[in-house]
């Protein structure tokens, strides 16, 4: 029972607004100590795990162009560009974003589009754009509210999206672990039934979409 | 083959090359904090396997102090003003798009066309990491792209980087920190134990509750441990497997591909999942750390909710 404690080490360091860093490493040391491990062998098995999970820090390679980009005015351009599709608003904007990122990580092209190498460059920038297109300069309320819907649309786009891929990590889990408990699964099955989630994830998220775009524009209208 | 050492390499250098520039911007207060916190993660990716473990966890403890103790400021490169930016939009045009998609077009042709490559027997890329190869192609291709069109300065891939590195901050090691601490908790037995005390402690005879309990802890697993793969064994091996397919004779792929997806709903609503929701909160500036969690949870709980009724439905 000691050991769920590094649990709520997470849970209260978090709430309270540690740095997330720290509350990580005292959460490590409090489940290793609980589960009777030495403070060295903690330290060694946090260090081993960080060095395997090396990858999970190396798409930060993107940030170099993307910052040349910025440097150069894409932002700006991004901006610029939806205000002359004035029809164009920020809710179906992002609802035609969600349907690219659900249907191309269905594809298994899941890296072609992120936080740093789409949503900050060019998404972000677009949705905003659309908003100010139609109800002038934004408060900073909503473009960080607006800026928080584009980053939640990809992660929506990605998590229900990706399960259609047949080849993906989560769809490979889970064909593992019903093998080692002597069910042969064809992942094809996974993924098909992975469908009806993501159509309903559609409909709920650019319903949100359609009510996120109104009540900007009512909230902002002269 | 290529493998992930090549990716492991390149990012050592670039992170060498933030550590070095930060030490020399006299613009931040902390320029030495952040020299430190980029050189230790420069060290982990050229030197992380000959570091040994313990050598891994004295590095680990470093960049959690540097971070923990504020000594961690944001970098101030000489970068275009606003006006500028406009207008070289304006001068640029729809050229300024062209480096920033050459990224998914290398991605995507490293992922079709690359990968399934192969010579004398031996693939071109570990298959296993194509993805994360062909990113790191494409970051390369797309920077010497955005330098030659856009005529920029040979240092700004590397000053406008650590000022997105900056921006971003401690978070950026946060995702890497949570997928050790994960691994810890593994070793410590603590998904079992969870797993045991849903199973033990709720009565699961009706097919409907047996559903909402598995749907629901998917969930909630996810939202401690921060990731659906860490929750999935667990909630499947406690309640799925036994309960939902042997007992009451639900469809196995159902069962396991919707548990997921439920799984994922719980992804959206936890700062644990760092890469997914604080990273981008970072990255797009926004002052409350939480806010991309804010904007998800009106669709991931009604969502979560919709895979209880679709199991229920779709797997007996």
């Amino acid at each position: 029972m000691l050991t769920l404690l590094g649990v709520a080490a997470v849970v209260v360091g978090f709430a309270v607004r540690l740095n997330p860093l720290l509350v990580v490493v005292i959460a490590a040391f409090v489940t290793g100590l609980a589960a009777g491990l030495s403070p060295v062998d903690v330290l060694k098995a946090f260090g081993k795990a960080f060095n395997e999970n090396r990858f999970v820090s190396a798409a930060y390679l993107v940030l170099p162009v993307i910052g040349v980009v910025e440097r150069a005015g894409l932002q700006e351009r991004a901006r610029a560009l939806i205000a002359k599709f004035r029809g164009v608003s920020v809710g179906p904007f992002l609802i035609g974003y969600l349907a690219f990122r659900q249907i191309t990580s269905a594809l298994g092209l899941t890296s072609i589009a992120g936080h740093a190498q789409s949503i900050r460059p060019m998404v972000a920038p677009m949705a905003e754009g659309a908003v100010e297109a139609r109800t002038g300069p934004l408060d900073d309320d909503t473009r960080q509210r607006t800026r928080a819907m584009a980053s939640a649309t990809d992660n929506i786009g990605l998590f229900f999206g990706e399960d259609i891929f047949i080849a993906i990590g989560s769809i490979l889990l889970m064909v593992g672990f019903l093998a080692s408990s002597g069910i042969t699964m064809d992942p094809i099955h996974l993924s098909l039934w992975a469908i009806p989630t993501a159509i309903v994830a559609f409909v709920l998220h650019a319903a949100r979409l359609v009510l996120f775009d109104r009540r900007i524009r009512r909230s902002s209208a002269p | 083959m290529i493998k992930l050492g090549a990716v492991y390499v390149l990012a050592g250098l670039v992170f060498a090359a933030f550590a070095v520039l930060s030490a020399l911007d006299r613009n931040n207060g902390k320029r030495f904090g952040n020299a430190a916190f980029w050189a230790l993660v420069s060290t982990s990716f050229l030197a992380g396997d000959i570091l040994g473990d313990l050598g891994n966890g004295v590095l680990v403890l470093g960049l959690a102090a540097i971070a923990g103790f504020g000594l961690l400021g944001r970098g101030q490169p000489a970068t275009t003003s606003p006006d500028e930016r406009r207008l070289l939009a304006e001068r640029f045009g729809e050229k300024l798009f062209v480096p920033a998609l050459t990224l998914p077009v290398v991605v995507a042709f490293g992922v079709l066309v690359l990968k399934p490559l192969e010579f004398g027997g031996q693939p071109l890329l570990d298959p296993k990491q194509a993805t994360l190869l062909s990113l790191a192609l494409a970051a390369v291709i797309a920077v010497g792209v955005g330098l030659i069109l856009l005529r920029q300065p040979v240092m700004s891939p590397l000053q406008e980087g650590r000022r997105l590195m900056d921006t971003v901050g401690w978070a950026a090691l946060l995702p890497q920190m949570l997928a050790a601490l994960g691994a810890v908790f593994a070793l410590a037995g603590v998904g079992d134990l969870i797993g045991q005390l849903v199973t033990d402690w709720i009565p699961m005879d009706a097919r409907l509750t047996a559903v909402a309990v598995y749907c629901l802890g998917m969930a909630g697993f996810t939202i401690i441990m921060g990731n659906a793969f860490a929750a999935f064994p667990v909630m499947t091996a406690g309640i799925g497997l036994p309960i939902l397919i042997k007992q009451f004779g639900g469809d196995p792929a159902v069962v396991c591909s919707i548990g997921m997806l439920s799984g994922f709903c719980g992804t959206l609503m936890t700062p644990l999942a760092a890469n997914f929701n604080l990273v981008p909160a970072a990255l797009l500036e926004l002052p409350d750390r939480y806010a991309v969690i804010k904007a998800q949870i009106p669709t991931a709980l009604p969502l979560l909710i919709a895979n209880l009724v679709l199991m229920y439905v779709l797997a007996f």
